[in-house]
């Protein structure tokens, strides 16, 4: 670790960095896209009788934008994850996925159950979610612990693809349990938050974008800054701090790692709680959002997260922020822009998100931010 | 941490009592007159099954797995090669078919086993000898299956329309075609991933599965090409054969066996002998490869691409080879679903497809054409009988209103609880030496293991006796087996993993390398960034 | 190592087989089992396992006359996993089970098209509850049977609805590219479109929770009415976040919409929404409020769409097998039940009045318009019915028309 001198050297290294380079990324993303649909919409004026492309980018970019960041912070904070695991372990860890659906579920346990106190409305807003997301994260880190425990250690030095149908098996497991689970004790299938209870996390917030009014939703703006602030803690924990560094030392080399008196299990269990609880968090937070979870609600996000990994450059922890911004900013263009042309819609949003990615892996096979592979000779 | 016990440390030796026999079977004689026995035991078993008796599904389960395993067991005995043929020339083509035609599910079974079995096989080629990991393979066997389906659907496509349909009798020689197609959409797929490695190829592939699906879902409009989310029907089959039907009438009323419909058994003996006939091409063709320059320049590729490159291996061109060995193979399987199923939607070609066939791979063994077939047999089995008939069972036994009687429950409870503590005080064994050490007690391992179980057993054993009956019908429908098969599926996969990393029937080559590269790291429990 | 296991598994097999034979009591009664096949793991097990559940129930209230006639009927309920491999699989498994007459499933057309070719050709007959696809019946298959409505006709019936509010210009639909969801969404497109409406956009989509990329260009083509084509889980969630996004338009729906969940999950935001159902609200069909109270007696929790045509169908094919059973005076052949299903006529069913036609679809459909009243999921029943049509089935037009012309 850099020594750190002064607490202005601190602040930048571990807040203004992070949080400029986010911003970076935010920006460049939506520059992107604002500027492909306006290309767009100078190549094909009117790609249908009676809509003019213009006017209705004009409507529905700022909506647009603002879905794709929370929706990329939610890719991100998923995608993380599997790009810590795959830092130290290289393998994909395909439960990662149902760790993320785990959380969502933890966090309608502790709403309902906060609710079915009757006190829910009391509570300050932010230490509500607080008290949410931090069950979520505690929970679904002990769970990735757990994961790793059973399925994944015993299977250490077996070929690659070994840990991964175990993560499989972890995967069918999970949710049909957390099915089996909610059967038993709820009789419910569809979990809803109870979110209708607080009149300040239903109510839109309009914003005013020129002569349009965009209804920004308060739990996409939970969404942004919560994420802001995990990323900017994690980006401390795994840069600032001893344990991170044990972390960062494993992934490098585990051998020469356990040489140095790194207890390398420790550290191991460690990421799978970190990235447990990430998702976990990730889980919690977009089923506010979205209102409604079941036990089969991680499959689509997980998939996207992990191609947000591998787009950003798997391994890479600010290739996960940034493949995770990137493909959230593409999938919400994708969305707005292909409706209006006939033949095309948006069921074709996933051709084209992988598309990119494949354009994307052409040029650069390691994605965006990921190192050339090791070359042994 | 240990995985795999050995009989000697067990404390008890099981070895012991089979050494005899185990000497005896080395015997040739002894050991095909064994087989024979076998293979008869079971054939008699599973003909005398009747579906009105409340336990056949448990019967069906345990009786028909040990049938279709049996080439398995053939190939492994010590015997001279021609009788080995012999053996499982008699068990596909007289013993499974008569099995089949007393109880015709057995012929669905066997015939979704040969398309899984196909497709583990081409797999096998991509991931197992070239190492390209491939999380799309499914749309390859949708392209094939597409393939007939379109030409032959009755559907209103732009095939039918513009009068392109082709007759049911050009059936084998889309069986060609599919092979051709699929292996062009191989190349296609092999051509811009060909700088790619690793988990980077996994999710352009899946991509690839991906949108293919996608492409079945939507191309039905503005020109209907695939029918979309409806999908195909009526799709054609090959015509039947009349003297398959004869045939098959005459062996059912020769050996008293109701005939129930000639027709379509004939129609699935049909189907049957086509699939048999295409896994034993894909296996021979994967056999030569294997052992050919392709093969070896396929495993330098997998084991090391610099080093490969260096040697002088051709590397665009073999990976594109394996792409589109495995897509061929996934395409004329693909046209034998079509055709056997005589209906294709793009249910059939989802994510959870590819990881199956994926799973049944690495399950089997990967590299190994052995394993992979095993690895088919065995996940199908599970997915489609073992677990199936295990839910059935259940529910049978519901409807009979049976009780487990309360020495059954005991005993039961006994050995599961007793297991589970047995294998805790194994695990905790160094801890609890220290402890007594800490005691001043010197125990080792066997005696301390005897001090600590015995006594947790009889505790065990006194509560479970006290438990009462069990009646079926208690059972709460939350917990329907039939609910829970994927569960149950999923945990198995995990077991299997940890307790046979290697895969079920490890390629002894593949063994070898791994065995190597634990030994070389044995006290570091990393992986050595082997690919 | 290999042959120590293999007779150590061997050894087990039989001690297991020894066993569980004393797990077997008696039997005297002939024994009937009625099959049903639908999703009961996997995402879509909810809609599978209520439609499973409405099976048992009826098999437990309904088998009494067939019980005094010396039957003992037996529910034997599969998991297709929505999956046409394991559907077939499990097809031809009960085909081999003599005891098993009828069929009720399955959920997914995909599914249900293979396996009711293997079914038929053991003349086993099957009894669709939820499979609306028109080709489903279409093929003309003797022993395949449907107590749902058809897409064909459901599709439109709601197009109309909307053109007849006269409020209504433009609509936008979605579907959720199942063969369902997509299918019905087409039909409606294409009565949307005749009636006059314009039709801003078509789209399907597979997200089951976050809409909020579906919903931005819906907002800036502002249509006066969304179609929705697809399940409760999908169109509730959707349209609570549609409103929340500040969508103002009328919601429309097929009868998957149509469970009390719907307005669990739109809460407020669902109020008002209009929904196509072939099953009367239980407010006009006391049976159909028994069958709630019931279900939700044994089970604990409130039937999902489909469950009362699964009840139904049962319900048909237990009669059609005590009547053939009356008539052969033992356990009767499938192919008698079967013609006997076919022949159904006037049953008086939760879902309305059921007359099967030549080819199996309900001789005359009622298609009710129903709106949501109220976000409290126990007032489902007391949505408001706005409008009931009866619609011939095709075949029956077809065959009207000959003798007419």
């Amino acid at each position: 670790m850099v020594s750190v001198r002064s607490t202005t050297d601190w602040l930048y290294r571990y807040v203004v960095f992070p949080v400029g380079q986010m911003l970076i990324f935010i920006i460049g993303a939506g520059l992107v896209v604002s500027v492909l649909a306006y290309l767009l919409a100078f190549l094909f004026p009117e790609p249908r009788p009676n809509i003019i492309l213009v006017d209705q980018i004009n409507r529905q970019l700022p909506g647009m934008l603002i879905a794709g960041v929370s929706l990329g912070f939610v890719y991100a904070m998923i995608a993380l994850g599997y790009t810590l695991v795959y830092g130290v372990l290289k393998f994909i860890n395909f439960a990662h996925s149902e760790i993320f659906m785990f959380g969502s579920v933890i966090g309608f346990e502790v709403m309902r159950r906060l609710d079915d106190t009757g006190y829910m409305q009391g509570w300050n807003p932010i230490l509500l979610v607080a008290f949410i997301v931090l069950w979520a994260m505690l929970l679904s880190g002990l769970l990735a612990v757990l994961i790793e425990r059973i399925a994944y250690r015993p299977l250490r030095g077996a070929p690659r693809l070994v840990p991964l149908i175990s993560a499989i098996g972890v995967s069918l497991f999970l949710t049909d349990a957390v099915r089996a689970f909610q059967a038993i004790t709820r009789n419910e299938f569809n979990l809803t938050y109870p979110t209708i209870d607080l009149p300040w996390l239903k109510n839109p917030i309009p914003l005013a974008f020129g002569e349009t009014t965009v209804n920004v939703r308060v739990t996409s703006i939970i969404i942004i800054v919560a994420a802001v602030l995990m990323l900017v803690a994690m980006n401390y924990f795994v840069n600032g701090t001893k344990l991170g560094k044990g972390i960062r030392a494993v992934s490098q080399d585990m051998s020469t790692a356990s040489l140095m008196g790194i207890n390398v299990n420790y550290m191991i269990s460690l990421t799978f709680f970190v990235g447990g609880s990430f998702g976990g968090a990730a889980g919690a937070l977009f089923g506010m959002n979205v209102g409604t979870v079941t036990p089969f609600v991680g499959f689509i996000p997980g998939i996207k997260a992990f191609t947000a990994a591998v787009l950003g450059g798997i391994g890479n922890v600010t290739g996960a922020l940034l493949g995770g911004l990137a493909l959230g900013m593409i999938e919400s263009f994708l969305n707005g822009i292909l409706v209006y042309f006939p033949a095309l819609g948006q069921r074709y949003t996933d051709v084209f998100a992988f598309s990119v990615l494949i354009l994307i892996l052409i040029f650069r096979p390691s994605g965006l931010l990921g190192e050339r592979v090791d070359e042994k000779v | 941490m240990t995985t795999q016990p050995t009989s000697s440390e067990n404390g008890f030796s099981l070895g012991a009592l089979f050494r005899p026999l185990r000497q005896a079977l080395q015997n040739p004689v002894i050991a095909g007159i064994a087989l024979i026995v076998y293979l008869i035991f079971w054939y008699l078993i599973l003909s005398s099954l009747s579906r009105q008796d409340p336990l056949f599904p448990l019967k069906s389960m345990l009786a028909f797995p040990p049938l279709v395993l049996f080439p398995f067991l053939v190939i492994g005995a010590k015997l001279d090669g021609r009788f080995k043929a012999l053996l499982i020339l008699a068990v596909l083509f007289i013993v499974i078919p008569l099995v089949g035609m007393y109880d015709s599910s057995y012929f669905e079974l066997v015939i979704q086993i040969c398309i899984f079995s196909g497709l583990a096989l081409g797999l096998n080629i991509v991931v197992g000898f070239a190492g390209l990991l491939d999380l799309g393979y499914v749309a390859f066997f949708a392209v094939g299956a597409y393939l007939w389906a379109m030409y032959t659907s009755n559907v209103d496509t732009w095939f039918k329309i513009n009068d392109l349909l082709v007759p049911a009798s050009s059936f084998y020689l889309f069986l060609f075609f599919g092979i051709i197609v699929a292996a062009i959409g191989g190349i296609t797929l092999g051509l811009p991933v060909l700088r790619l490695r690793g988990d980077y190829l996994a999710i352009v592939t899946l991509g690839f599965g991906e949108v293919i699906r996608i492409l079945a879902v939507n191309a039905n409009s503005p020109t209907n090409f695939t029918n979309g989310s409806q999908g195909l029907d009526g799709v054609a089959r090959p015509p039947s054969l009349p003297f398959l039907t004869e045939l098959i009438t005459r062996v059912e009323t020769s050996l008293g066996i109701p005939i129930n419909n000639a027709q379509s058994l004939s129609q699935q003996a049909l189907f049957y002998i086509i699939a048999i006939l295409i896994v034993a091409l894909i296996i021979v063709i994967a056999r030569r490869l294997d052992n050919s320059p392709i093969g070896r320049a396929w495993t330098a590729i997998r084991e090391d691409e610099v080093a490969a490159i260096a040697m002088g291996v051709p590397l665009v061109r073999m990976k594109l080879l394996a792409f589109a060995m495995g897509a061929s193979f996934a395409g004329i399987i693909g046209v034998l679903y079509a055709s056997k199923q005589s209906f294709v939607s793009p249910e059939s070609f989802s994510l959870n497809q590819s990881i199956g066939i994926l799973a049944m791979v690495i399950v089997g063994g990967i590299g190994g054409i052995r394993g992979a077939l095993f690895g088919a047999c065995v996940v199908t089995l599970l997915n489609l009988q073992v677990l199936k008939n295990f839910s059935l069972q259940i529910n049978n036994w519901k409807n009979i209103d049976a009780v487990i009687p309360s020495w059954l429950v005991a005993l039961l409870v006994f050995a599961v609880v007793g297991y589970v503590l047995f294998l805790v005080v194994r695990a905790l064994t160094p801890l609890l030496i220290s402890l007594a050490r800490r005691l001043n007690q010197n125990f080792n391992a066997q005696q301390i293991r005897v001090i600590v179980l015995v006594p947790l057993l009889i505790v065990v054993a006194i509560n479970a006796l006290q438990l009462p009956s069990f009646r079926f019908d208690d059972w709460p429908t939350q917990l329907e087996p039939a609910k829970y098969e994927r569960l149950v599926f999923g945990v198995l996969l995990v077991v299997m993993m940890i307790f046979r990393p290697s895969g079920l029937l490890p390629e002894p080559r593949r063994k070898m390398e791994m065995q190597e590269s634990k030994s070389t790291q044995a006290s570091v429990p990393a992986n050595g960034g082997k690919e | 190592m290999r042959t120590k296991r293999f007779v150590v598994f061997t050894l087990l097999l039989v001690v297991a087989l020894a066993l569980s034979a004393t797990l077997v009591s008696a039997q005297d009664a002939k024994v009937i089992k009625i099959a049903s096949q639908t999703p009961l793991s996997g995402p879509q097990s909810v809609l599978g396992s209520s439609m499973s559940n409405a099976v048992a129930l009826a098999v437990e209230q309904l088998s009494g006359p067939l019980a005094e006639a010396g039957y003992k009927v037996e529910y034997v309920p599969f998991d297709d996993q929505a999956t046409p491999d394991v559907g077939v699989a499990n097809a031809n498994n009960l085909v081999n089970d003599p005891a098993i007459l009828a069929v009720i499933g399955h959920l997914n057309s995909g599914v249900a098209i293979p396996s009711s070719e293997v079914y038929d050709q053991f003349n086993l007959v099957m009894i669709s509850p939820a499979n609306t696809n028109p080709r489903i019946t279409n093929r003309g298959l003797t022993t395949v049977n449907r107590v749902c409505g058809r897409d064909d006709l459901q599709g439109p019936t709601g197009a109309r609805f909307l053109a007849g509010l006269g409020t209504v210009s433009s609509v936008y639909v979605l579907h959720d590219t199942t063969a369902y969801g997509q299918g019905v969404a087409e039909f409606f497109r294409v009565e949307a479109e005749a009636q006059g409406m314009t039709v801003l956009g078509f789209e399907g989509t597979t997200e089951a929770a976050n809409f909020e990329g579906v919903i931005q260009p819906i907002l800036a083509l502002a249509p006066d009415a969304i179609y929705f084509g697809g399940i409760y889980s999908q169109t509730g969630i959707f349209i609570n976040q549609a409103r929340a996004a500040g969508f103002s338009g009328i919601f429309m729906g097929p009868d998957g919409t149509d469970s009390s969940e719907f307005a669990q999950l739109s809460g407020e935001a669902g109020v008002g929404t209009y929904y196509t159902s072939v099953a009367g609200p239980a407010s006009i069909y006391p049976n159909a409020a028994q069958f709630v109270a019931d279900y939700n007696a044994k089970f604990g929790e409130d039937p999902q769409p489909f469950a009362a045509q699964s009840y139904d169908a049962t319900a048909i094919a237990l009669n059609a097998i005590l009547e053939a059973a009356t008539i052969a005076g033992d356990v009767p052949s499938r192919a008698a039940v079967a013609s006997v299903v076919r022949s159904t006529t006037g049953y008086e069913g939760l879902t309305g009045t059921v007359t099967f036609d030549a080819y199996g679809d309900p001789e005359v459909g009622l298609y009710y318009v129903i709106q949501v009243g109220s976000s409290d999921p126990a007032a489902w029943g007391g949505n408001t019915l706005l409008e009931t049509l009866e619609i011939p089935s095709p075949f029956k037009v077809l065959s009207d028309s000959m003798m007419g012309g």
